[in-house]
């Protein structure tokens, strides 16, 4: 291990603000792209959903 | 082969296949990230002009490469779309581009991060910046472009065109820092010279980059099916597919 300690770690010899803004932003807007792909996919299933209940209301009254 | 190929780019067949696959890559794209974090901040040693400083790396290129890669595999579905006017091209074209568009604003953000502290400024008018912030912004006009004309067939068309018209970028971005006295340093790694930088330190990297790559074709496996769910909807085979309650 090169760090000392925690503090040492998150210090990055002084340039903490800078690699750690780096890595959190990357890490919380991929984690939001995730998200937002999950949101997208469960509302398109249950538009699915809809329409196939749909078409099967039609199928029977016919 | 060909018969083949068109087999895959029918929707129905490529939602079922992207189905099974983008759990592995996600899978593997997890792993890499893992291997790659502990090469780039427990196994990597200090730089000698940069200190710890230079340990944006691990982020800053592998996001600018997928920027400027994601770009060009929407340009190639574009020409593809165009070409034998398939469905899937213009869905796999739409998929990549949100994922392109963070990872372009990523290389932009981190690389405001790292100039700071080791140029002094958080930008300058450089070639090589001005080309990645052009790139950002024609993801943007893809984006809004397709989202704003509702016929798919029309939107595929137009967003085609600027994902090809714009890939002239990519080139330029890329060679920016031989064709231009640039702040930004040239190439750390090429196809033609030995790295020039620390083996670990290049793993960490490469490893990252992989990790990126995976992670990249994973979710756009994943958008892909989404998007075909919503357009192939009233089709017969989405009608019969059993969608969790």
């Amino acid at each position: 291990m090169r760090w000392q300690s925690w503090a040492d770690f998150w210090a990055m010899g002084g340039y903490g603000l800078y690699v750690w803004g780096s890595m959190v932003v990357t890490f919380l807007l991929m984690a939001l792209e995730v998200f937002m792909a999950r949101q997208a996919r469960l509302q398109a299933e249950r538009e699915v959903r809809q329409s196939q209940a749909l078409n099967q209301q039609d199928g029977e009254s016919v | 082969m060909t018969i083949r190929w068109f087999h895959y780019a029918a929707p129905q067949t490529f939602y079922g296949l992207a189905g099974r696959l983008w759990p592995w890559f996600a899978a593997l794209a997890t792993l890499l990230a893992v291997a790659g974090l502990w090469i780039g901040f427990a196994v990597a040693p200090t730089d000698a002009q940069q200190g710890e400083g230079y340990r944006i790396i691990f982020v800053h290129v592998p996001v600018s490469w997928m920027s400027m890669v994601i770009y060009l595999a929407m340009a190639f579905w574009s020409v593809l779309g165009l070409t034998f006017n398939t469905r899937l091209s213009g869905m796999m074209t739409r998929a990549l581009a949100p994922t392109g568009a963070i990872f372009a604003f990523l290389s932009l953000w981190t690389g405001a991060l790292w100039g700071k502290p080791m140029w002094g400024t958080w930008w300058v008018w450089d070639a090589r910046l001005t080309s990645e912030l052009i790139l950002f912004f024609l993801y943007l006009g893809y984006i809004a472009l397709t989202s704003a004309i509702d016929d798919p067939r029309r939107s595929d068309r137009a967003g085609a065109l600027i994902a090809i018209v714009g890939a002239v970028n990519v080139p330029i971005i890329y060679f920016s820092v031989k064709w231009w006295n640039t702040l930004h340093q040239g190439a750390s790694v090429s196809l033609t010279q030995a790295p020039s930088m620390a083996r670990i330190m290049l793993w960490g990297m490469l490893l990252m980059a992989l990790a990126f790559w995976m992670y990249s074709i994973a979710l756009v496996l994943y958008r892909v099916r989404t998007l075909i769910l919503v357009r192939e909807r009233h089709t017969e085979w989405v009608q019969q597919l059993e969608v969790r309650p």
